[in-house]
């Protein structure tokens, strides 16, 4: 070790040596073509280990040279971004919040009709066989009037059962459901909403009035929570959703809002 | 006539301030308002016939002097009672009930919307970065200005309509002379995030309309001259976002933040005079009781006949006066605690009432024209009304569903309007505190209102990118 820092004290009193400069840039010159030479020569482990670190290298090489073209080039000006808002509103967490743009007027219309543009257009013909399972009754079971509906259904609030000799139809409480989980397109956000009614079961008047719920089926849902308004300043409650999976076999109900 | 018809009591007149005006009278029980009127313009010797308004023991005279009489006063042959009057405006601002037209044309949501002084023309700033000028009297558009990198978060009037100046979210303000459209000097760069709040310097304190201060999220105030486009003064003081910021009519500053608390700033030299505390939540709007008198300093008032402009700048300072006239200036903060402080901000540094209510922050306060009312908006959907010299609560008005954004009164104090976020706007009868007319239109939320200083018009300007017009 050296004692002291004597080669820098030579090089200040008395300089570098004259083709200090020129040696310098031979050999940096020379250099690429040592490195190549060991990489042709090396074999073995010591290749791979040579290699993976020349990798490496050129890697950052390559990563810094971007950086300082990146920092040559000239700034774009970023774009102001979109959804605008005071600045009293800047500093808190302000939830996006799609308000129902499309008049009432249209909506009143397309309600007459019965028709409405929905995200699924065409939806699967389900027979009465695969709704109804026939229920055998009396007591040898050979009456078979009565009928289990088979698909997931919504029964309102004050429904009470007919006495069961009267009783056609039969809604299983395990298939009863008061809840779906309802998409709203624009916001890109699901809720879980009680739902207040079958609109309308593409397949027949009759599902619809039993309140079956099929892939497909219009059901109106309650969302006073999502604090829509409407163009006077009313708060919305009810709106339509159209179902999108097969609730019975999935065990939920997925529905997205038609706005 | 039944006897109690005509059972006297001893009355006399008072004015707001506390002066007798006569000495006592004799009045039958059941004299009327209108009578009252009568009799006090006599009193007061009143060329013009002036509306007044009656009080006894802080009770507004609706119908007849009988039914704000307590047992004691009713009966007693010996008490006194003391009629106070109030002078109301001499006119009358007409409700608006229309939308006259939907001015399209920015391409984001309207964030702020403002009238001239004068009430000739409006201004709107808006997310596409632009601010816009828009011709009142052929309600179309006038000039678009481009120069701002950013939304244009806030802009101001000069005293004398001359000007306006926008401040952007990238901390640049530009000041635009209103004829051609164009930028006066250069944009004045310095703060490091975005602008607040923007203010001028009243007109009696500077004639030549050249000074305004601006407020930003970094804390910082600024004053500027928009002729040299230069920084004259930076009051750093405040820990965290400036929320608001407010002139005074006597040379001081007034800036409420979001450190809790509001600090005054004498303007001249940059010294910070009193920082007021009490809230325990951020600052979120400050309201001055002389904030339509220096608004409106440069124009003859609505209703008053003269249109001389022989010594305007008199003219001011005497309306100036006279606002403050009964008390000084006073300062009234909303803030995130869901409680308003009102502050006599020149003298002392202890506030003069805490008032409570309100259920939600409060985002929005305004004095009155004539400095008697003040009214708060809030989150919690309601609009409530104080007493502009003690802070007593006097009602609430309900009927938005969602949180109320901004309100302002029209210049005669009868009416107020307010914008929501349930996309309507609402006037409200202040006398009767309820609502007087509903105006839906907007598609989306209301951002900004605002009232014209003589009365005709409303502009209200929001998310739906669409600018407003409203009437009578």
């Amino acid at each position: 070790m050296p004692q002291n820092e004597y080669m820098e004290r030579h090089r200040k009193l008395y300089g570098r040596r004259m083709d200090y400069e020129q040696r310098m840039r031979k050999k940096e010159a020379r250099e690429p073509h040592l490195r190549s030479d060991k990489a042709k020569r090396l074999r073995g482990l010591k290749a791979k280990l040579y290699n993976k670190e020349r990798r490496n290298e050129k890697i950052q090489m390559k990563k810094k040279i971007k950086e300082h073209e990146e920092k040559l080039q000239k700034k774009k000006e970023e774009k102001p971004k979109e959804g605008a808002l005071p600045v009293y509103l800047l500093d808190r967490d302000v939830q996006s919040s799609a308000k129902v743009l499309s008049n009432m007027i249209k909506q009143k219309r397309k309600e007459k009709a019965g028709k409405w543009d929905v995200p699924i257009p065409k939806v699967r013909a389900q027979s009465d066989n695969e709704v109804f399972k026939v229920f055998r009754t009396g007591k040898s079971k050979r009456k078979g009037w009565k009928r289990m509906v088979t698909k997931v259904c919504y029964v309102g609030e004050g429904f009470t059962r007919k006495p069961p000799k009267f009783e056609r139809f039969i809604r299983p409480m395990a298939l009863r459901f008061n809840k779906a989980h309802v998409t709203h397109p624009e916001l890109k956000a699901t809720f879980c909403l009680p739902i207040i009614g079958v609109k309308k079961n593409p397949n027949s008047p009759m599902y619809t009035n039993l309140g079956v719920i099929t892939k497909g089926t219009v059901i109106e849902v309650n969302i006073s929570e999502l604090g829509l308004v409407t163009q006077t300043g009313k708060v919305v409650w009810g709106k339509y959703a159209q179902v999108t999976n097969n609730p019975e076999n999935d065990g939920c109900i997925n529905a997205v809002l038609l706005v | 006539m039944t006897e109690d018809a005509v059972s006297t009591v001893l009355a006399r007149f008072k004015s707001e301030t506390g002066e007798t005006v006569s000495n006592m009278m004799d009045l039958p029980r059941n004299v009327t308002v209108n009578h009252l009127q009568l009799i006090c313009n006599s009193l007061l010797k009143q060329d013009e016939t002036v509306p007044y308004a009656f009080f006894v023991d802080d009770k507004e005279i609706t119908n007849n002097l009988d039914e704000c009489l307590d047992a004691k006063k009713k009966f007693s042959t010996e008490l006194v009672v003391d009629i106070i009057y109030q002078e109301q405006a001499v006119f009358k601002v007409r409700p608006i009930t229309r939308c006259t037209s939907s001015l399209p044309g920015h391409a984001e949501a309207v964030i702020s919307v403002q009238f001239s002084p004068d009430s000739r023309k409006l201004a709107s700033g808006s997310g596409d970065t632009t601010v816009r000028f828009w011709d009142l009297d052929m309600q179309t558009p006038l000039h678009t200005c481009e120069g701002h990198k950013n939304w244009v978060l806030c802009i101001a009037w000069s005293p004398n309509s001359k000007y306006l100046v926008s401040g952007c979210k990238n901390g640049m303000i530009m000041s635009w002379n209103v004829e051609t459209g164009k930028r006066v000097g250069p944009p004045m760069t310095g703060h490091k995030q975005w602008i607040t709040a923007l203010c001028w310097a009243p007109y009696h304190l500077s004639p030549e309309c050249r000074i305004f201060a601006s407020s930003s999220k970094d804390g910082d105030i600024r004053i500027w001259d928009i002729i040299l486009g230069q920084c004259q003064r930076s009051l750093t003081s405040h820990t965290r976002s400036i929320t608001c910021l407010k002139w005074g009519g006597t040379g001081l500053l007034y800036s409420s933040s979001q450190d809790r608390t509001i600090k005054v700033w004498r303007a001249d030299d940059g010294i910070l005079c009193r920082t007021l505390e009490g809230h325990a939540h951020w600052v979120n709007t400050l309201a001055l009781s002389t904030d339509y008198v220096i608004k409106t300093a440069m124009v003859p008032q609505p209703g008053s006949n003269s249109d001389k402009n022989d010594n305007v700048l008199a003219e001011a300072k005497k309306r100036y006066d006279v606002a403050v006239a009964n008390g000084g200036e006073r300062l009234i903060s909303g803030s995130d605690d869901f409680t308003l402080f009102l502050w006599a901000p020149e003298s002392s540094k202890n506030s003069v009432a805490r008032m409570t209510g309100h259920q939600q922050l409060i985002n929005c306060v305004q004095f009155s024209p004539d400095t008697r009312l003040v009214a708060s908006a809030s989150f919690d959907k309601s609009i409530k009304l104080w007493d502009g010299k003690t802070g007593q609560f006097l009602g609430t008005m309900r009927g938005h569903v969602q949180a109320v954004y901004m309100i302002r009164w029209s210049a005669d104090s009868r009416l107020l309007v307010s914008g929501s976020a349930d996309s309507t706007l609402k006037v409200w009868d202040v006398k009767a505190k309820k609502l007087q007319g509903d105006l839906p239109g907007h598609a989306d939320e209301v951002f900004a209102v605002d009232w014209s200083p003589d009365g005709h018009k409303v502009a209200s300007g929001g998310k739906d990118k669409v600018l407003r017009l409203w009437t009578h």
